[in-house]
């Protein structure tokens, strides 16, 4: 009886799950691709080939290339940090790695704005050195640094709490270096977690707006990420181009994902 | 290698509670001495203190006359096997135990021929050479437990220092991996420092007890002489089974509480004390008192078992002797080969 109550509420359960998923998720995905093959795959793909599609594919590789250098390196030393030594403020440090996450992109823009801008802090100072970063390839640069930077860190962190630290000091007793220790022993352990870091900072960098938006200025051709470029897209109406956009956009964030989940299936096969 | 502390004082991150207080030690070169304790007592971080793990002390470590971290002192001579193995578990038994050679500069590292016999040559005295592509966790307690001693011996270390390394082990393991080591020991003429918790295990295997308690050395003697003469009752306890009669002397004799204990002649003055004993220090004479046996067993370890009630206790006595009492019969309890600690606060 109770059996049988549970496995109908189950059938529920999934059910609903299942209806909001496709909804939710799916729909739009399928929308995307439909909207963008509306007129034929040469269509989109000739869409793709403008020189200012080309243009935001090339600035989005470049910007995503240079993130996620950055911030595994970066997110690597912080987890080491944070995980292998206890210091004054540590909890600070933590806080401080999860702000991007909690604040919103747009402010993270403003931020950048307000330090490099024109009429910002050091505004004056840039000008007067011929340096552009707020409206140009560095502010973007630097805003989506500062969205995707926990994203490393926090994948890294539970895993190396739980290594402890005995295989380093095993590593330093038998005469390896810092470095020998890092690259043979720590991270190579820890390489199923560091990579699915690696792979969601990455996919947060191809897809960030917000932070970029603002700092960017919207000049085609120069300043435009792929997101950025479908948004001025579809607001001069060019339906098909601003869809097959998006469909590649949508394509690299589902490849990463899919490797993501991937990896973590491969993570969690591997016995601890 | 020797390894030489003198007043060596440690303590607890971030406090004034000190880990190890005013170690005084000296490990000749070639010794087998077990650092030996409660948990707590600090065997384990005056080890990683001597394997050059901690890094803020105060007092002395000297390794070979030489302060610890000294340039001139070679690295890589001190292998060091942790509790709980401490393998590396991404990489196979074989790259485990070459790692100390592989981090080796590119000068002074031997070539891949000579690192891979050396590796065959150390599965081989693990008696694990099968098991050379082995992950870490496809192995057993034992297997591990050998793997990192492996590992710890292949830049051919002279000083060993060994963390509670049959921890995790079933006793017949336990006893053929001791006897391995020690042989291990005097064949390669290390030397070795072991903790345990485990005096059977220490007094087996080692040269030299090191006994510990609260940070401190409470005795650093043989077995023999930790026999013989405990220092304090703490460290007689810690090293079996142990009777106590509290009592008092007076004029020379030592008068019990227990009114089945004979009195016996001590030497020390006058005043309350207890008296500790092993209980197979134990005699049983027959008719000088009241106490009489409850029941009797032989323990599988080939002991004798007697449950004695006394007028005042019940008594448990274990010893490799049968008694002549038998049911039935009163007797008193001689403790005249206990131990009287003068020192007791």
């Amino acid at each position: 009886m109770t059996t049988a109550r549970f496995s109908i509420s189950r059938f529920l359960l999934c059910g609903c799950s299942y209806a909001v998923v496709l909804l939710m998720l799916l729909l739009p995905l399928v929308l995307i691709f439909t909207e963008a093959l509306r007129q034929g795959l040469s269509a989109a793909v000739s869409a793709l080939l403008e020189p200012d599609a080309l243009a935001a594919i090339r600035l989005t590789a470049f910007v995503t290339v240079i993130v996620t250098v950055t911030n595994t390196l970066g997110g690597i030393a912080a987890a080491w940090c944070l995980t292998k030594y206890s210091f004054a403020g540590k909890r600070f440090l933590i806080m401080l790695i999860e702000l991007p996450i909690s604040v919103s992109p747009v402010i993270a823009g403003l931020i950048w704005l307000l330090l490099f801008g024109q009429e910002g802090w050091w505004g004056n100072w840039l000008a007067a050195h011929n340096m552009q970063i707020a409206f140009a390839v560095p502010g973007i640069v630097l805003a989506t640094l500062f969205v995707t930077f926990p994203y490393v860190t926090r994948t890294l962190m539970p895993y190396m709490e739980q290594q402890g630290r005995d295989a380093e000091e095993a590593a330093f007793l038998l005469g390896a270096n810092f470095w020998q220790t890092l690259w043979q022993v720590t991270l190579p352990d820890a390489r199923w977690a560091l990579l699915s870091g690696i792979l969601l900072t990455t996919a947060r960098a191809i897809g960030e707006f917000g932070a970029v938006s603002v700092v960017s200025g919207h000049i085609p051709g120069v300043t435009e990420t792929m997101p950025l470029h479908i948004e001025t897209l579809y607001n001069g109406y060019q339906t098909v181009a601003a869809f097959s956009m998006a469909a590649l956009l949508a394509l690299c964030a589902m490849s990463t994902v899919l490797l993501r989940t991937l990896f973590e299936h491969s993570f969690r096969k591997q016995p601890s | 290698m020797s390894v030489n502390l003198h007043s060596f004082t440690q303590y607890a991150p971030g406090s004034s509670r000190k880990i190890l207080d005013n170690i005084n030690l000296t490990v000749e070169d070639g010794a087998f001495i077990a650092l030996v304790g409660p948990s707590g007592a600090g065997k384990t971080s005056l080890l990683r203190a001597i394997g050059g793990l901690s890094p803020v002390y105060a007092g002395q470590l000297l390794i070979d006359d030489l302060p610890i971290g000294h340039s001139d002192l070679p690295k890589r001579k001190t292998g060091f096997v942790f509790q709980n193995y401490a393998l590396f578990r991404h990489m196979s038994v074989a790259r485990n135990i070459s790692f100390g050679l592989d981090v080796l500069p590119r000068k002074q590292r031997p070539d891949r021929a000579a690192i891979t016999a050396r590796v065959q040559d150390l599965l081989e005295l693990i008696q694990l050479p099968h098991l050379a592509d082995a992950r870490p966790d496809q192995l057993s307690g034992g297997q591990r437990q050998r793997v990192a001693l492996a590992r710890a011996l292949a830049t051919e270390p002279k000083l060993l220092l060994l963390d509670e390394p049959f921890g995790a082990l079933d006793p017949i393991v336990r006893r053929t991996i001791r006897r391995w080591l020690r042989e291990l020991h005097d064949k390669l003429g290390l030397t070795t420092i072991l903790v345990t918790h485990d005096h059977e295990e220490a007094l087996d295997i080692a040269d030299r007890l090191v006994v510990m308690q609260d940070g401190r050395i409470v005795q650093d003697a043989d077995a023999t002489t930790l026999n013989t003469s405990p220092q304090t009752p703490f460290v007689m306890q810690f090293l079996g089974e142990t009777l106590e009669f509290a009592g008092k002397i007076q004029d020379g004799q030592f008068i019990p509480e227990d009114t089945d204990a004979l009195p016996f002649p001590v030497s020390e003055k006058n005043g309350k004390t207890i008296v500790f004993i092993r209980p197979c220090d134990v005699q049983f004479i027959s008719g000088k008192g009241m106490a009489h046996i409850l029941s009797r067993s032989r323990n599988p370890n080939g002991l004798y078992h007697y449950a004695v009630q006394t007028t005042q206790r019940a008594l448990d006595i274990t010893t490799p002797m049968p008694t002549e009492i038998s049911e039935g019969e009163q007797f008193g309890l001689d403790i005249s080969h206990g131990k009287i600690f003068s020192n007791l606060p």
